[in-house]
């Protein structure tokens, strides 16, 4: 019921759906119901929605068609050889979709039907969930899911607040504390809520679900409204649960779809495989065979008939009727018999057999005990069964740095306070921290300094603490553990506490820290400037015990020093360069005294901002950045994400299948670089191209320089690689190897210059460019940024197929763009696995997913879809070749029987378990050599080539099947007893050759057939021309792979006798990893 | 596929399921299906193991090929052409159709004798029983004896469906068009002795079981098969009715075997159907001595409107049918094929093998 048009503006809601005053008029605006409905269908218009949907298929439709002119038109065959396959593939689908969609009524309707309490007239009233109205006001008990959007009016706790946990909307399993409007606290009874005269005032349902805007009027006693802002810590969410709260009383604003979840739900794309196009130019090709044969044999069948004897011989007369009819109109029919007597050419079957085999073998990946991990208790996770062949294809691979690359697990190694640097104590192993050990450890910088560097680590963060045990409250330092969603916050609050500063947690708006001295300090948290990607820091504005007002900011280097006094920036600057290239995570610190009347100032901005109906986000932040200025640095931080566990191995075998590797991270470029060493993105011989920034310098030239650098580097790598493109992979192995960098801001200068022509050419030469790199470095990307990149690799020439594989919410916009979308179960939050493709927990099981299971599911599935072409045409061309021997007549060849079960029985099962178990080359061996991915690279088992391969073999086959037949049938007899054939056993016995041979293809096995078999199976001539037959028609493919098998060995052979020869002279060995980065460095910075 | 969840989660657009009831662990089971490694045997197609087939292939097929080569030319055939379009030909008479019946004898020799039991056949050339629009034209339930099939036969046999408002039975083209030349043969003993021995042709045991006791049944009901065959006319082309087709009751009306064999329509153009049995008397006398015979035809069915031949043909038969020089041959070629591909196949190999020893050897 939510238009589009809806979306925009802003609806008022009445709390508990009563007039503000006995004067105004309430006039009962209409929301959609609390009804949740994800089914497709209802029970009524199931079979006609559903049956559309099923013929906009290209091969259902044509059947359909096939059958619709079977019924109308004489045709040899009965409408039931195609009516019944039709039927059977029809009804498969229906009972699968059915299927499906009765488990999402059934969900919904757990949903919709679960019962909730309301407040009305100051009494609870139970309900179902269903029946919730816009404006009611709803309550909810712990660990009871909220049933709409709600505005959290009070708690039972005194401060209003309450916590929740919104596990189930983006894996977030921490609580999240919600609070209440100042003014609302107090009405924690039935008949208190019930005396509340207020109004909401909000934005239109939006699916984001970290963004609300809204503000609250509230009336008491007549007299003037009051007004308070309302921003997402208010808006309790549908789905999430109630946590450590007993109950809450909230006001629906959003109900039924128009709730953030459903939004959120809706509208996920539908991920089409490349697979499923040349399937369709397949059919296409065989469509066109079809009509071809059709065309021969009406045209023969004319030329034939010219002959008046061959026409209507005295034997065989026609009726008066088909004397009578036009000859053109007979012409068309029979154009049309024919066609029918084909059409099996084209695989009714494919689409079931084929969606079968994706859904069944999808089970394989999460089955797969290697992708378990026991850290999270969980292994891969299969959200789309449509994409298993796409991972045979990857050719562009995207991944996060943070979360994915890394482990994201934080550990705080040191910290520069005035430019001394502070090393936590338990890093002392390391070799480099021996020379300033403990005993220099704390006369560097001034203890002032020092004290409120510790203190601002301890106040600027949103960390929240949770105690094991709540009853009693104590504050025992041992059970005190930290929730953030940042594990760079918990990292740094846990390093301040090796130093004596220990964060004991909020209350009652109070922040509480112990000193060194073991003295409890309390700061007033006035306000909180919360951190987002674009501003990259965030602050905290407190009142000292001793009421001073400090605001204390942290953030990236890049954010902070244009943000403080010049003359403090250089020791530091130094310091948080280094720490970036040792791949560590740097923030800096700076703090500010802010003067009682310019905090009143600040104050009311920051009131008002918030207050703000529309624009809330830019005026915020606006308000921010005048804040933020004219600060002292005091320091900064450093932070360590440990790379993952054989993360440089898996880049390693990414980079030997040929792959390109793109990092897409919003880290600093320092950091990113030495993440991207570590992992052996680039390794030592990797001449690196940069387009940054630095490079770039700040000027009014921007563009010409940018211009100049682009042009300067294609030279370079069009000289490298004169050839094309398709040789590049083979090249990679032998020539030097560049990459890529570039950050967010360049990238932009890029994709949007000012003028268009140019920036089309900028695009051009930029990419072409980066099609020449074998790895690809993007730092400072927002996530915006990340999906721009990937759309633009998506469109390129050959579109490559991409995939993207991400931890944090921040790679959802990615992950969604690629082709094929892998989720990290990682720190950050599910969100990126639920809306991926796939999920596994680690970066290092990408390996076996692509070089392994891809592979495996990419030869799987173009066998099938190979073999249903195959089988078909041998099944057709004996029916075709036939056509010439009776007269094109349209005698069918097989009995309807046959026609009718070659697809359905006798055929699909065995390709079916061979296309789920096929295994033409071990895992381990595939997972070994990543060279083997290169082999069916750019989909290659299904071109051309491959293609008339099996149409040729397959011709052949059913060539041999007929004319090997025709000639057995040149005898008097084929039994001992001297009884004769007819024309029913010549088509059983090509049949049998065929089912035989089609079956023996892909495996050894059998198939059983029925009745005229009877007779056949006594005449040993038939037997002994049966396996002559079977041995004929597989003969060629024999010889064909045993040639190729015996040159392939040999090109091994001397591929390996050239490759052991090389690996003496050339291969590097393993480098001392940081040494290089330095010197790497030193030449760029 | 969100196993350890609702499946709500597999579809899109659904809403998430609450996590929980998963506390169990997920790790998966650690079977060999499940993990993919089911022990296999795959055929790798190697030159190791072709090899050998290949060998094993073309020494099994040629004997094979050479066996049934010989028992095929073991098999005496002799196929005797009384179209009669040649002037010379006895038969040419038979052409015009004024004479009627029409009788011609043809003189043939057997060189050496049939042994064991012999077959006669009778072969038609162009003659399309495969068309389309002629196989269709039966109705099998009437065939089959159907008492209301019997008297409204199906529409496919239009337009031998009805014949002056009555009936047709067998309807349809593929029995109106039956076979009805009668041939007979003779032996001359000797020259001095001209009155001529006929031979003894078996008319029952030339059609398939299945045919004769399921699929062809006479109507049902008291009374003899001219009785039970009324209110119905027979086929435009036939001289007599169905149930006239032969003295004996176990080979008249539908399950007449004359009319079975036809009605199993050929699957080519040229055909031959077995048309009677002669069987071994004694093993003392061949079954048919070498000699003079002579062939008597009353000859009725026309052929030469549409280009067609007719033949008779005299045939002994061996375990694997009649003679077929085809398969025999056939196994032969494609087992020296296979032989001789063995062979190159090894020299490659040894070749390749050798030459990429070299390579080894220079490389290192």
């Amino acid at each position: 019921c939510a238009g589009e048009e809806k979306r925009v503006g802003t609806r008022t809601v009445f709390v508990g759906n009563r007039p503000l005053s006995e004067t105004e008029t309430y006039v009962a605006q209409r929301f959609c119901d609390n009804r949740i409905v994800s089914s497709k269908y209802t029970l009524w218009n199931f079979l006609p929605k559903n049956l559309f949907e099923q013929f906009r298929r290209i091969a259902n439709f044509y059947f359909l068609i096939i059958f619709l002119v079977q019924v109308t038109v004489d045709t040899p065959t009965s409408p039931v050889t195609s009516g019944l396959p039709l039927f059977f593939v029809i009804t498969v689908t229906a009972i699968k979709q059915g299927y499906e969609d009765w488990l999402r009524h059934r969900a919904d309707n757990e949903v919709n039907k679960s019962t909730v309490y309301i407040i009305e007239n100051a009494k609870r009233v139970k309900k179902e969930s269903e029946k919730i109205k816009v404006g009611d006001v709803v309550e909810v008990q712990a660990d009871e899911t909220f049933p709409c959007d709600l505005i959290l009016l009070s708690s039972c706790t005194t401060d209003g607040t309450c916590y929740v946990t919104t596990a189930s909307l983006d894996g977030e399993s921490n609580c999240k504390t919600y609070y209440a409007v100042r003014d609302t606290i107090a009405l924690c009874t039935a008949e208190s809520i019930d005396s509340l005269r207020a109004a909401i005032e909000c934005e239109q349902p939006q699916p984001d679900l970290y963004k609300f805007v809204g503000r609250i009027n509230i009336y008491s006693n007549s007299l003037e409204a009051v007004a308070r802002s309302l921003g997402p810590e208010n808006l309790l969410l549908k789905g999430a649960t109630l946590k450590n709260t007993k109950k809450i009383y909230g006001v629906a604003v959003y109900t039924g779809m128009e709730t953030k979840m459903a939004l959120n739900y809706q509208g996920k794309s539908q991920k089409r495989s490349a697979v499923e196009k040349s399937i369709n130019a397949f059919l296409i090709v065989y469509l066109f065979i079809l009509l071809t044969k059709a065309a021969v044999c009406t045209t023969l069948k004319y030329i034939w008939q010219s002959t008046p004897y061959n026409d209507e011989p005295w034997y065989n007369q026609k009726t008066q009727k088909e004397r009578e009819t036009f000859k053109v109109l007979k012409m068309f029919t029979d154009f049309l018999s024919f066609m029918v007597l084909f059409n099996f050419i084209i695989p009714v079957s494919m689409y079931v057999t084929v969606e079968m085999q994706k859904f069944l073998g999808s089970f394989f990946i999460s089955w797969d005990k290697d992708f378990y991990d026991e850290e999270i208790n969980e292994g891969a996770l299969v959200n789309t069964s449509d994409l298993n062949e796409e991972l045979g294809q990857v050719d562009y691979v995207f991944t996060d740095k943070t979360g994915t690359l890394t482990e994201n697990s934080m550990e705080f190694i040191e910290c520069c306070i005035d430019g001394h640097k502070y090393r936590s104590e338990t890093q002392e192993v390391d070799g480099l921290s021996q020379t300033d050990g403990p005993l220099t450890f704390f006369d560097k910088a001034d203890k002032n300094r020092e004290e409120l560097f510790l203190r601002a680590l301890c106040l600027c963060h949103t960390v929240e603490t949770k105690t094991n045990d709540a009853v009693d409250g104590a504050t025992e330092p041992a059970e005190l553990t930290y929730v953030s969603s940042s594990p760079d916050e918990i990292a740094l609050v846990k390093g301040a506490k090796k130093f004596g500063f220990t964060f004991l947690g909020n209350r009652n708006g109070l922040m509480r820290v112990e000193n060194q001295r073991k003295e409890v300090e309390e700061y007033e948290l006035l306000h909180t400037l919360n951190f987002d990607a674009v501003r990259r820091r965030m602050s905290v504005i407190v009142k000292t015990p001793g009421g001073d007002i400090l605001l204390f900011c942290k953030g990236a280097d890049s954010a902070v020093f244009p943000r403080v006094h010049n003359h403090e920036i250089e020791l530091t600057k130094a310091h948080v360069e280094r720490n970036a290239m040792d791949g560590y995570r740097t923030l800096c610190v700076a703090f500010k005294e802010i003067a009682p009347d310019d905090y009143e100032r600040i104050d009311r901005q920051l009131i008002e901002a918030k207050m703000a109906l529309q624009d809330r986000e830019e005026k915020l932040e606006k308000v921010f950045d005048d804040i933020e200025t004219n600060m002292n640095l005091i320091g900064a931080t450093s932070v360590e994400d440990k790379l993952q566990d054989q993360a440089a191995e898996t880049i390693e075998a990414l980079h030997a299948a040929g792959l390109k590797v793109w990092v897409l991270t919003g880290d600093k470029m320092e950091t990113a670089k030495s993440t991207c060493y570590a992992c052996r993105l680039f390794q030592t011989s990797t001449e690196l191209l940069e387009l940054t920034t630095k490079t770039i310098e700040e000027s009014e030239r921007k563009e010409d320089r940018l211009h100049e650098l682009l042009i300067e580097y294609r030279k370079k790598l069009l000289h490298e690689f004169p050839k094309s493109a398709r040789s590049l992979k083979k090249a990679w192995t032998d020539h030097q190897e560049y990459g890529l960098i570039i950050d967010g801001s360049t990238l932009s200068l890029i994709l949007n210059s000012s003028q268009d022509s140019r920036s089309n050419n900028y695009k051009n030469i930029f990419l072409q460019i980066c099609m020449k790199c074998t790895a690809v470095l993007c730092c400072r990307m927002a996530p915006l940024q990340k999906a721009q990149i990937v759309r633009m690799v998506k469109n390129l020439k050959g579109s490559p197929i991409t995939l993207s594989i991400g931890d944090g919410a921040n790679d959802v916009s990615m992950i969604l763009e690629s082709h094929v979308g892998i989720g990290i179960k990682g720190k950050e939050g599910r969100q990126a696995a639920r809306n991926s493709d796939y999920s596994v927990p680690k970066f290092k099981h990408l390996k076996k997913l692509l070089l392994a299971h891809g592979h495996l599911y990419y030869v799987r599935i173009a066998h099938l879809v190979q073999y249903f072409f195959y089988k078909n045409l041998c099944f057709i061309l004996p029916q075709f070749l036939y056509q010439f021997f009776c007269g094109f007549s349209q005698q069918p060849l097989y009995d309807a029987a046959y026609l009718t079960m070659y697809n359905i029985c006798f055929t699909s099962l065995p390709i079916l378990a061979y296309s789920l178990l096929e295994q033409h080359i071990h895992i381990d061996t595939l997972t070994s050599d990543p060279r083997l991915y290169m082999k069916i690279s750019g989909n290659a088992m299904l071109q051309l080539g491959p293609f008339l391969y099996w149409t040729f073999l397959a011709a052949f086959e059913g060539a041999v099947f007929f004319f090997g037949t025709y000639f057995l049938f040149h005898t008097a007899s084929l039994e001992e007893n001297g009884k004769v054939y007819g024309n029913w056993t010549f088509g059983t016995i090509v049949f049998t050759v065929l089912v035989f041979t089609v079956t023996l293809k892909p495996f050894l096995k059998q198939q059983r057939m029925y009745f005229i078999f009877a007779q056949m199976l006594s005449s040993v001539s038939t037997w002994l021309a049966v396996i002559l037959l079977i041995f004929i028609s597989l003969f060629p493919e024999i010889l064909l792979i045993v040639l190729k098998n015996v040159r392939r060995r040999s090109a091994r052979r001397n591929l390996n006798c050239r490759r052991a020869s090389d690996s003496l002279s050339t291969r590097p060995s393993v480098r001392p990893l940081l040494l290089r980065t330095f010197s790497d460095d030193s030449n760029v910075l | 596929m969100a196993m350890n969840c609702n499946p709500k989660d597999e579809v899109d657009g659904g809403p998430p399921c609450a996590p929980g009831g998963a506390a169990k662990t997920r790790r998966p089971d650690n079977t060999a299906f499940k993990q993919q490694r089911l022990p296999a045997w795959q055929p790798i197609l190697t030159a190791g193991t072709v090899l050998p087939t290949f060998f094993i292939v073309g020494l099994i097929f040629i004997p094979i090929g050479i066996g049934i080569f010989v028992t095929s030319n073991n098999i005496r055939e002799i196929e005797i052409d009384y179209t009669g379009t040649e002037p010379s030909s006895p038969c040419n008479k038979c052409l015009s159709s004024n004479v009627t019946p029409c009788v011609c004898t043809i003189n043939f020799t057997l060189e050496k004798a049939f042994e064991g039991n012999v077959f006669m056949y009778y072969g038609l050339s162009n003659f399309y029983q495969n068309h389309r629009r002629y196989v269709k034209s039966r109705d099998d339930s009437q065939l089959n004896g159907d008492p209301r099939a019997l008297v409204n036969p199906s529409k496919e046999c239009e337009p031998y469906r009805r014949n002056e408002d009555l009936p047709i039975a067998p309807c349809g083209a593929i029995a109106n068009s039956m076979f009805n030349d009668t041939l007979e043969l003779f032996l001359i003993t000797n020259d001095s002795d001209p009155t001529p021995k006929p031979i003894l042709l078996q008319r029952k045991g030339i059609a398939w079981w299945t045919d004769k006791h399921v699929k062809f049944r006479n109507p049902p009901g008291e009374g003899t098969l001219e009785e039970r065959f009324k209110g119905t006319t027979k086929p435009v082309n036939w001289p007599k009715p169905v149930y006239m087709l032969d003295s004996e009751d176990d080979n008249n009306g539908f399950i007449n075997e004359d009319l079975i064999v036809w009605m199993r329509t050929a699957a080519l153009p040229t055909f031959r159907k077995l048309y009677r049995l002669i069987e071994r008397t004694d093993d003392l006398h061949p079954t048919l001595p070498a000699g003079q015979y002579y062939l008597n035809i009353t000859y009725n069915y026309p052929v030469h409107s549409f280009d067609g031949r007719k033949r008779m043909i005299l045939s002994t038969i061996s375990w694997m049918g009649g003679k077929n020089p085809f398969l025999g041959i056939a196994y032969i070629t494609v087992g020296s094929i296979s032989f001789l591909l063995g062979v190159v196949l090894l020299v490659i190999n040894h070749k390749y093998r050798n030459s990429s020893n070299t390579a080894d050897t220079m490389a290192f």
